[in-house]
């Protein structure tokens, strides 16, 4: 089956060279399944949501709400309630950092994290700890960068009430035991956040099964539209939670003086929602759960192996993270060439990549390094984008003379 | 797209064996500048006496064109005045901003050369780097 051909973007030259997209873990290319959904949505039913008794108010409502169950169905959540759409996965973790991490947390409380954590899930938790006074807390990784259950028995306190960390990481692509770490925090009577921004798009996930109390990830980086991103949480929590948001379409009665909230997940939800972008985002789950799920998270490992053997023979290429269990993309430097002057180079090759600190400025300071260059795969790419990345990376070398 | 448009000899001769590579000297002023999108960071050394930069250095970590860029800037406001550098300053600003200017005004024809690095709009910044911390050690925050 030929993936790439449901990808229109991937069928130009870029440099008048065949173009080979290598960050998508920056942001996926859209099927035209997904760009067609928000076409029709635009050319046929547009209309806001919840409010109208016409017919494409409903039609609307209708897919807007739909796309709620099939997120839900996605990620094995019990209920379409417990499914809360955002602007992406920065706001998703902004309103769990503000609303449940602002109001449970009290000075002497630890919320732990990696040093591996992107920015989005390292600032919203400084902030809230300054405010609360809770101690934010490091959970060390190993030397390869992985985060292990040991290394995370050791800093798991019964102080601990917020464990907020990677399913896989952004800049290493090693996977965290999710499911063994729940199970740790749940112990000492804590919760666990997992950014899932880079494994929703990759890999199966069931909620329930991971047992995680919140997970959110990013619609755009797995085929679905910029703009649309989803917190899932346990249902007690949602509904014990204030929303951070207020206006319309979030309340129930509204008073001069005060006003009630209507039920999970409407009440996160003030204003009119991302309604294109969510029936995007329902169009690319249908599009992902066509290939089949299992399918791209063998694909994508299979690439992922390929790629680390096929970069070994690149002279003074430099991987970083571990050789085994890690999912989707390599990063790495060449030489002592900086990683923008390799990207440049690429991209002169129509190869796409992306260089520099990825948004985990920490990381990339515990790596030793200043800044990296990231190749990153997903479902449309194959063996042979990876011949070209290594030639490519050949070329750099020889054109550079190092 | 041409990258040797980029990448001219010029430029790549200031990247792999860039002057004024130095730390600061004894009374010089050190300013930092740094572009959080790449990790490039580079520190400006400029000692400066009677109004006149009587030695540019500079230090840090960067790619080929912020280097060789930081390198042709040390080399060219080196013994100038302070007014005069500033004037540099906007020249080279209008420059990388895809404006015609006089470049004979650098006394560095090699300065010209960055002018390549506007048809890579994503690498502009890299070339200006070192010249926006210039500017703050000649403009100090009031």
């Amino acid at each position: 089956m030929n993936i790439a051909q449901d990808f229109p973007i991937l069928y130009q030259t870029v440099n008048n060279c065949r173009l080979i997209y290598l960050d998508s873990a920056a942001t996926s290319q859209k099927p035209l399944a997904v760009i067609e959904a928000m076409n029709e949505f635009y050319s046929k039913y547009n209309s806001n949501v919840h409010r109208g008794i016409h017919t494409l108010g409903t039609l609307a409502t209708e897919k807007y709400e739909g796309a709620r169950s099939k997120v839900a169905k996605f990620i094995k959540a019990k209920t379409p309630a417990q499914i809360i759409f955002t602007s992406g996965s920065t706001a998703a973790l902004n309103l769990v950092a503000c609303s449940y991490g602002r109001n449970n947390l009290k000075p002497g409380d630890e919320l732990l994290i990696t040093i591996a954590e992107h920015h989005s899930n390292l600032i919203p938790w400084q902030q809230v700890a300054k405010i609360t006074g809770a101690t934010l807390k490091c959970l060390d990784l190993e030397t390869d960068g992985s985060l292990s259950l040991e290394k995370a028995r050791q800093a798991i306190t019964t102080q601990t009430k917020i464990l907020a960390v990677h399913h896989i990481s952004n800049v290493l692509g090693t996977i965290s035991p999710i499911k063994e770490l729940a199970h740790l925090v749940h112990a000492v009577g804590g919760i666990i956040a997992v950014d899932a921004a880079q494994s929703a798009p990759h890999l199966p996930l069931d909620v329930n099964d991971l047992d995680v109390d919140f997970l959110f990830f990013s619609g755009h980086k797995m085929c679905g539209p910029t703009g649309t991103g989803v917190l899932y949480g346990k249902k007690d929590l949602l509904e014990k939670m204030e929303p951070e948001h207020f206006g319309g379409e979030m309340n129930n009665l509204v008073e001069f003086h005060n006003a009630t909230w209507r039920e999970i997940p409407w009440k996160f939800e003030a204003g009119t929602p991302n309604i294109a972008g969510v029936v995007g985002l329902g169009a690319a789950i249908d599009y992902l759960n066509s290939v089949g799920m299992q399918n791209i998270a063998e694909h994508n490992a299979a690439l992922t192996d390929y790629a680390l053997d096929a970069l070994a023979h690149v002279p003074e290429l430099k991987i970083y993270g571990p050789q085994k269990n890690r999912h989707g993309l390599v990063t790495f430097n060449l030489g002592k060439l900086h990683p923008h002057d390799v990207a440049t180079f690429l991209d002169a090759e129509g190869i796409a990549i992306r260089a520099g600190q990825h948004c985990a400025q920490p990381l990339i300071k515990w790596l030793g390094a200043s800044s990296t260059a990231r190749a990153s795969f997903y479902l449309y790419n194959n063996e042979a984008d990876i011949e070209a990345l290594t030639q490519g990376l050949k070329n750099t070398r020889e054109y550079f003379s190092v | 797209m041409n990258i040797d448009n980029l990448y001219r000899q010029v430029i790549m001769d200031h990247y792999q064996h860039p002057r004024n590579q130095a730390g600061p000297a004894h009374g010089s002023i050190t300013i930092e500048t740094n572009n959080p999108n790449c990790g490039d960071r580079i520190f400006i050394h400029l000692l400066i006496k009677n109004d006149q930069i009587v030695d540019a250095t500079f230090t840090g970590e960067g790619c080929s064109i912020s280097l060789a860029s930081a390198s042709m800037m040390t080399e060219a406001v080196k013994g100038l005045a302070l007014k005069t550098a500033l004037e540099l300053v906007y020249l080279f600003s209008e420059m990388m901003q895809g404006e015609e200017v006089d470049t004979n005004k650098f006394n560095m024809d090699c300065i010209e050369s960055l002018k390549g690095v506007t048809k890579f709009p994503a690498r502009i910044r890299c070339a200006t780097l070192a010249w926006e911390g210039l500017k703050k050690g000649l403009i100090p925050p009031s």
